[in-house]
């Protein structure tokens, strides 16, 4: 059942199989970025939660990186049996080939029936490659899960969310990535989680990959995933000035992240890692406001979640007004200035 | 070096997706197919490779039924010098398909593998890194910047993340999936389209290879998402701060 040779051994790992068969035993792998645990990951938790409220079952975090200790006491409050680490300079780096094999590793050691994390390029990374280390399958994006006489089934967006796809997942062991908008935190619980620190033997570590830098763009803005807020813009926005100006303006007079369309990012006027979509991040806030956005369904797929949509257009005829709530037929010249005045002035 | 790429057919991205009444499907009437986007870029990457010398064979795999053969022409119209298609019409998964590619390479050797980080149909954005488990070799996704090392041992690659750029140096062989900004997919030219003509397409079954494609998904029905219904039409941006305030309760 294991193709990775290396995917058996159990060297230093605790042991503990759930006593009934039928119990789930999830594992929530953790996403951490300096130091300080990404709340997406209480998403991931969330569904953790449901599925064993469903079904029975106990769910268990799991941290890889280094200098985490933080991010796994963190967690001892949402309900979880254990929480898992693994802390050691070669897992410094999020890097797929170290981070799969412990995560394989980690789910063959401790019985694990189904393994799950937000959705993000970290996750989508490590899960698949882990995953068929066992010769499981995986799911990806998913919504929503129902249990029933001892399965379960699960719904997911496919065709840049225009479909909503119900399937099953079968195999030793199942893998799922959830989009974070539809699972909320679980609720804390009263006990307090077990920290078990899981042995790293670094010579065992597969060594493909080697890390050489980072670009990140420091901005005292939250991240799109994870603001209240996301204040975006389109193809209205002709310069990195004037997104700054009028984009990044009304985000800073609400609080919010900023993100953008693809146009804007094609035209590199900002960094992809600000592009929303089907092949950008996903957001849900609880306002989402679009600035010059004309609405393609490549862009819908990654904010018709939100609860609040706002949409300031010049063109009446524009899609993202099928979607919007409070539709605005402005140029964004004129209206974002008079937006922010006001919005400062309060 | 020879470069193996992996090529989707899906529904073109301007088609609106519309579900059978049935659940079962979507409805293909007039529903125009093309090569995944991703792997366009795929392909446009290995092509580039092989004009600056860097690769010697470029070798597109397809894995689908008889309409397969028009995706893997278009690749070969676009600079390919052959196809493999392995001729499956049972609806299979990244699982099964990973498998299937995974006994594809260990007949071709590539020493790189490329594909797109996702195929706009399922969006699931798992098969590249499933090939890699299988085969045992590293990984790189979301790639936007792809140079191979000076003694082609090595890829330097730029990944699109979630916060930023980040570059590593992955040991080849290696499967590397590919992101939107790595560039932009040529046209096919009618010369092109007349050469493809002569290239060759080797047809396998995946029994040929030795591979049970079971999935380990299964999709059971296919709904239309919730569709958002359209709100209202405010006059002034005063109406949306009152709005927003009163009525949404979100500043």
């Amino acid at each position: 059942m294991n193709f990775w040779p290396g995917s058996a051994t159990k060297r230093g790992w605790s042991e503990r199989r759930p006593s009934v068969e039928a119990l789930s035993h999830l594992l929530v792998l953790a996403e951490h970025a300096h130091g300080r645990l990404k709340p997406v990951t209480l998403a991931a938790a969330g569904f953790a939660a449901q599925v064993c409220a469903r079904a029975g079952g106990t769910f268990d975090f799991l941290v890889l990186g280094e200098g985490v200790g933080a991010v796994a006491e963190a967690l001892r409050t949402y309900g979880a049996a254990r929480v898992l680490v693994a802390d050691h300079p070669a897992l410094r780096e999020p890097l797929a080939d170290k981070h799969a094999h412990l995560l394989a590793q980690a789910v063959g050691a401790c019985g694990v029936t189904m393994v799950v994390a937000a959705a993000s390029t970290y996750s989508k990374d490590v899960l698949p490659r882990a995953a068929a280390l066992l010769d499981a399958g995986m799911l990806s994006e998913v919504v929503a899960v129902q249990a029933d006489g001892g399965g379960f089934t699960f719904q997911r967006l496919m065709f840049a969310g225009n479909v909503l796809g119900t399937a099953t997942l079968e195999g030793p062991v199942r893998f799922l990535t959830v989009r974070p908008a539809a699972f909320a935190a679980p609720a804390s619980a009263p006990g307090l989680a077990v920290v078990e620190m899981l042995a790293v033997e670094a010579v065992t570590l597969p060594n493909y990959l080697t890390f050489q830098a980072r670009e990140e763009k420091v901005s005292a803005r939250p991240d799109a995933t994870e603001a209240r807020v996301v204040v975006a813009g389109g193809r209205a926005l002709k310069t990195s000035q004037e997104f700054e100006q009028l984009v990044g303006g009304l985000a800073d007079a609400l609080g919010a992240a900023v993100g953008a369309s693809r146009a804007v990012v094609d035209a590199g006027l900002v960094p992809n890692s600000l592009q929303i979509g089907q092949t950008g991040k996903a957001v849900a806030p609880e306002l989402y406001v679009a600035l010059g956005i004309s609405g393609a369904i490549q862009h819908l797929a990654g904010m018709k979640d939100s609860r609040v949509i706002v949409a300031i257009n010049r063109d009446p005829e524009a899609p993202i007004f099928e979607v919007a709530d409070y539709g605005l037929i402005a140029d964004i010249h004129q209206a974002v200035p008079e937006l922010v005045d006001k919005l400062r002035r309060r | 070096m020879k470069i193996l790429v992996a090529a989707k057919r899906v529904p073109d991205p301007d088609t609106r997706i519309r579900v059978r009444s049935d659940g079962a499907g979507i409805a293909t009437e007039g529903v125009r197919f093309a090569l995944n986007p991703f792997d366009a870029i795929a392909l446009e990457a290995a092509i580039r490779l092989k004009e600056q010398g860097g690769a010697s064979e470029i070798v597109v795999v397809g894995i689908d039924a008889e309409t397969g053969v028009e995706t893997l022409r278009a690749g070969l119209a676009m600079g390919a010098d052959r196809a493999v298609l392995v001729r499956e019409v049972a609806p299979l998964d990244p699982f099964a398909v990973a498998k299937l590619l995974a006994a594809v390479c260990r007949r071709e050797q590539p020493q790189l593998i490329l594909m797109g980080k996702q195929a706009i149909d399922d969006d699931c954005n798992q098969t590249g890194q499933m090939l890699a488990a299988r085969l045992g070799i590293g990984q790189a996704t979301f790639v936007s910047r792809l140079d191979l090392g000076p003694d082609q041992s090595t890829a330097r690659c730029g990944r699109e993340t979630d916060s930023g750029t980040e570059t590593v140096t992955v040991t080849l062989p290696a499967v590397v999936t590919v992101d939107l900004r790595l560039n932009e997919p040529r046209y096919v030219t009618a010369l092109g389209i007349l050469r493809a003509k002569k290239k060759p397409i080797q047809e396998v079954t995946p029994a040929e290879l030795g591979v049970d494609p079971t999935p380990r998904t299964r999709l059971l029905h296919l709904a239309p998402a919730p569709r958002r219904k359209a709100g209202v039409r405010v006059q002034s941006v005063d109406e949306l701060l009152a709005r927003l305030r009163d009525e949404a309760r979100v500043v």
